[in-house]
């Protein structure tokens, strides 16, 4: 990450710099999804304006909110398992900030290179789900635990589509680290063409899009919110939760779903990179400095994309049903993910 | 013993390795110690991430990322959405041994005497390299895709058979 910089940074600088650039990797998203989408998309697709008192045009409500939620007291049931109470909001948090460490925002700006990227973001994306079912059952609260209980059966049927929607990128790319994926997309040509590169949704289509409804699904946004559905079970395993537990439930949902757009767009559309051909780079160490401070930039406009479409999904659908949610996910997401992956395999074999 | 006396020994990684190990030890006492079920099973995931911690200390990063996969992220979810359908009482409950326990720890004392014999026999003098390379996923799949074939077939179909075996247990109709 700081290789390329001209001054020597020890290895404690190396360290806060990465704890610094996680935080403003997770919050920054977060922040600015809840802002410009669920404040301000969903109020104009609701025909009022939102959030207008608190800076010019309600930008600095964020603030405003969080200073409130901090200032709440926290509240814990007298019948709650207090303990396991108090820790579940922090594993689902931490679990978002684990998922960040193996995106890579550029040719040096990476917090670790693991080789086996891709699985570790998937193990990592599931952990969340013991916090949630524990939230649901520590609250001693029969609404939370039926909410925890929705949202665990939720998230194992739909980890599945999506790790099989994943396997078709990675038999393409030949590859599980991130930054080759980054750099199959980049490096690729379309029939001997290399202008926009070879972004894998352009192969990948249907993976791309069964990931996309997965992640809809383990985000547990509308039309996939049975776990948390307000009307019926008053936000399911949140019920019992105020104050500043209350906020990293919160921050944990928007910046899971920012980190997931983020992996979406390093697996189908090409990451942080633009096409290498475009500057005459051949390989990964002839991409310029300057694509550290581009890369972000690049990054951060597709996750705003993606995370869009999420949104925009969650404010156009009704809610689905329990059966109609479970048979969604197991007879048709599964089977066309696994023919997604047999027509790949083969398409790679032949080709 | 040459192992425990060795002097090129990576001594950051040696103390890495006992504390977690000394974490794990604590929690496998806890999960059979605390009197509520979900306290065990929460217990249990504490010890299951030490052990994928201690891979990733022996530098077999792919192993410890699917420790988390499979047991962390499917398995203890499993096991904790079987026990909140079920019996999720908060609080101590007085019914949880049952009468055989004691037989428990022979078994355990067995199989740990057993696996150190095993692990020592055939690694005890072998040292990580350093700095340590974690072995690539590709050259991972080059091994149990051309020697390891025929074993992980059979495993393959050990798990197929036991799936199928599962639902025709579960279904009535």
């Amino acid at each position: 990450m700081i290789v390329q910089l001209a001054v020597e940074v020890p290895y404690w600088g190396q360290s806060l710099l990465r704890v610094l650039g996680g935080l403003v990797a997770v919050l920054l998203p977060a922040g600015t999804i809840v802002y410009l989408f669920l404040f301000k998309m969903m109020s104009f697709m609701q025909s009022r304006l939102g959030p207008m008192e608190a800076g010019p045009f309600g930008s600095m409500q964020l603030f405003a909110e969080v200073g409130k939620w901090l200032q709440k007291e926290d509240i814990v049931p007298e019948n709650a398992d207090a303990r396991i109470y108090k820790i579940a909001p922090i594993i689902v948090l931490v679990s978002t900030f684990l998922l960040v460490v193996v995106i890579p925002f550029g040719p040096d700006a990476w917090f670790t290179n693991f080789s086996a990227g891709v699985f570790y973001a998937l193990a990592i994306g599931s952990v969340s789900v013991i916090g949630i079912l524990v939230a649901g059952w520590s609250s001693a609260n029969k609404y939370s635990l039926l909410g925890g209980l929705r949202a665990a059966g939720q998230l194992i049927a739909y980890e599945l589509p999506m790790v099989l929607a994943v396997v078709g990128v990675v038999i393409q790319a030949g590859s599980m680290n991130l930054q080759d994926i980054v750099m199959a997309q980049n490096t690729g040509e379309i029939f001997g063409w290399s202008g926009i590169g070879f972004p894998f949704v352009l192969t990948q289509f249907v993976g791309f899009l069964i990931f996309m409804i997965a992640v809809q699904a383990e985000l547990t946004q509308a039309p996939f919110d049975m776990p948390i559905a307000e009307s019926e079970l008053v936000s399911g395993y949140m019920t019992e939760y105020s104050g500043f537990r209350f906020l990293m439930f919160f921050i944990g949902e928007f910046a899971t779903a920012g980190v997931f757009a983020l992996i979406a767009s390093v697996l189908f559309l090409g990451g942080w990179g633009i096409p290498f051909s475009w500057f005459g780079w051949e390989t990964i160490d002839q991409v310029d400095n300057w694509m550290n401070i581009v890369g972000p930039l690049i990054m951060f406009t597709k996750m705003m994309v993606l995370t869009g479409i999420i949104m925009w999904v969650r404010f156009s659908y009704p809610r689905f049903r329990e059966d109609q949610l479970q048979r969604f996910a197991w007879k048709v997401l599964i089977p066309l993910s696994l023919a997604n992956i047999a027509v790949t395999a083969i398409v790679k074999v032949v080709v | 013993m040459s192992a425990f006396l060795a002097t090129e020994v990576n001594v950051a990684q040696n103390v890495g390795f006992y504390i977690i190990a000394a974490l794990m030890v604590y929690g496998a006492l806890r999960v059979v110690s605390t009197r509520n079920v979900v306290h065990a099973a929460l217990w249990l995931v504490v010890v299951l991430g030490g052990v994928a911690a201690q891979y990733i200390l022996a530098a077999a990063e792919f192993v410890a990322v699917s420790q988390v996969m499979v047991y962390i992220g499917a398995v203890m979810v499993l096991f904790l959405f079987g026990i909140m359908l079920t019996r999720a009482t908060i609080g101590a409950e007085s019914d949880l041994n049952n009468r055989g326990w004691g037989i428990g720890i022979p078994v355990a004392a067995l199989l740990l005497a057993v696996m150190v014999w095993a692990i020592i026999d055939e690694f005890g003098s072998s040292i990580i390299d350093e700095p340590a390379q974690p072995m690539p996923t590709t050259a991972l799949s080059d091994v149990f895709l051309r020697e390891g074939l025929v074993p992980f077939l059979a495993l393959s179909f050990v798990l197929l058979a036991a799936a199928i075996g599962a639902i025709v247990l579960a279904r009535k109709d």
